[in-house]
């Protein structure tokens, strides 16, 4: 092949599309409440479980969620993972420590930010609370917990993760 | 053909056409009608059926993998076999009608849902174009059928009186449609008197796109006998596609409906009802000639998609609306049409019978 006539081998065709996403019908009451610092979950009228943030669904049971239930802002380590790499555009310096949280009163784990704490202690079953960003700065949004700390409180069983009532792991005991 | 398993429709069900569903995302969009059609044969969810089947575009919602948001509508514990088509759900039908005839299944949940209004869907729809030469010149869809129209009008196969007369008699039929979106007695020189969007295109040519969702169930026909609902058979559907350059079809005919009606054998009875999903209104005309329609049949008794275009579930609701008019005793043979792709690039015709 002479070089005027080179193969192509690669096009640039950027996407840009604007959409205006919506959250839905139950996440949009979760981020009211969030903004006013409640955290607000969703029980499923036939088993019972409840989800936060909700989804408007129980997604085992296949029905909507309609009874909302204010949890309180402690949960447990169901799960988590040390960063180590930096990942573009985000503000956070790792090692930082990402974790799936369930809430007291809540069947389902988030995703959310751990510090104050040694990272290489962090563990599943582990206690921990939310710790907000002061008032002025709350808005719609799941960062208005900056993070979840540590407290002292004896670690949850792992056949009791995500079973816990609305009282805490101290009533449970 | 006898030997194949013969398909029933035993539920259908959708949602109202609007413009915009509001604060509703997906799951709370799919949720209802899901609950109509397991009402309609006393199922409690998808747990009661075989197999379940979703049509829908992550591009209209602006997410990878945002169809498996769907799947929180549907009770998936314990695990249920599932599938999803990135394309109308008419093909979701058509996976699981393979489903059921390859053994695998007795009966199906078909749902397509969309929320178009997220984005700026004409745009979003450019994106279905080949990566290579068109969907970087960001040809929109409503651009590219006003050039199909173009073709078709200096053919001298379809003006734009007829572009109207289509337009109208799909608003008059939509008055005693529920779920419609746009209708009404209009003339087809108040139609005229509008300017054109893309030329020779008016805004009541393309059809109003919806947001919304629409379920439907099928099964053997014996399993339909033994949960003893009223049901009508898929007696034929066939899909068919045409080359993605644009450039190499003759816009002003739909081969791929011509070949798809030969093979759901649309000819063998006649034609009571036609619901063809043309989107814009010079191609219903096309379509109409590639189905070898005539004036004893009803086309789009419902109004059609220019009643209200649900993206995504439009070419499934065509066969819901025909399901329903032969289980009511209206009709007894009737044709549905579902399309996808620019300009009626592909094409999926089903024909259903009273049992």
């Amino acid at each position: 092949m002479s070089e005027d006539t080179e193969a192509v081998t690669r096009i640039e065709t950027p996407v840009y599309l604007q959409y205006n996403f919506t959250a839905g019908r139950a996440p949009a009451r979760f981020l009211e409440r969030i903004r006013q610092g409640v955290l607000t979950g969703q029980r499923c009228p036939r088993c019972a479980n409840v989800y936060i943030p909700p989804r408007g669904s129980c997604p085992a049971c296949g029905v909507p969620t309609e009874e909302e239930v204010v949890l309180p802002d402690k949960a447990t380590v169901q799960s988590f993972t040390v960063v180590a790499i930096p990942i573009p555009n985000n503000p956070i310096k790792p090692p930082f420590v990402i974790a799936n949280l369930v809430l007291d009163g809540a069947n389902i784990s988030f995703i959310h930010l751990m510090s104050e704490c040694e990272n290489s202690e962090v563990h599943i079953g582990q206690r921990v609370q939310a710790v907000w960003k002061p008032e002025a700065e709350w808005t719609y949004a799941m960062d208005n917990i900056r993070y979840f700390k540590p407290i002292d409180e004896p670690d949850v069983p792992v056949d009791r993760i995500g079973r816990l009532p609305i009282g805490g792991w101290e009533d449970e005991q | 053909m006898t030997a194949m398993k013969e398909i029933a429709v035993v539920a259908f069900s959708q949602s109202d056409c609007l413009a915009r569903a509001g604060a509703a995302n997906e799951v709370e969009l799919i949720m209802p009608q899901l609950r109509a059609v397991f009402g309609q044969v006393g199922l409690n969810n998808a747990q009661d059926v075989d197999f379940v089947c979703s049509g829908s575009c992550d591009y209209l919602q602006g997410a990878a993998f945002a169809f498996v948001a769907g799947v929180d509508a549907l009770g998936a514990v314990p695990p249920i076999k599932e599938s999803h088509v990135e394309m109308d759900a008419a093909w979701a039908l058509y996976e699981s009608i393979l489903k059921i005839r390859m053994d695998q299944a007795e009966s199906a949940l078909i749902y397509g849902f969309a929320k178009a209004s997220a984005g700026e869907l004409p745009t979003v729809l450019s994106q279905q174009l080949d990566p290579y030469y068109l969907a970087p010149l960001w040809v929109d869809s409503v651009s590219l059928a006003a050039m199909q129209a173009r073709l078709l009008i200096e053919k001298g196969l379809a003006t734009e009186q007829a572009m109207a007369g289509v337009v109208a008699r799909a608003r008059k039929h939509a008055m005693v449609n529920p779920h419609a979106q746009v209708s009404g007695e209009v003339s087809i020189e108040t139609l005229l008197a509008a300017d054109t969007v893309v030329s020779p295109l008016r805004e009541s040519d393309c059809a109003p796109v919806a947001d919304g969702a629409a379920a439907m169930i099928i099964c053997t026909v014996d399993k339909a006998r033994e949960w003893g609902v009223p049901y009508a058979v898929i007696s034929g559907i066939d899909h068919r596609i045409e080359t993605h350059n644009l450039g190499m079809r003759d816009l002003t005919d739909s081969p791929s409906t011509r070949q798809a009606a030969a093979g759901a054998g649309v000819g063998r009875g006649a034609v009571e009802v036609a619901e063809l999903c043309a989107p814009f209104s010079h191609q219903e005309i096309i379509l109409t000639r590639a189905l070898g329609l005539g004036d004893d049949t009803v086309i789009n008794p419902s109004g059609g998609v220019m009643a209200g275009n649900l993206m995504m579930a439009s070419g499934l609701a065509r066969i819901g609306e025909v399901f329903r008019r032969i289980v009511s005793g209206d009709i007894s043979r009737g044709v549905a049409h579902a399309t996808s792709g620019p300009c009626l690039q592909h094409n999926l015709v089903a024909v259903l019978e009273s049992a």
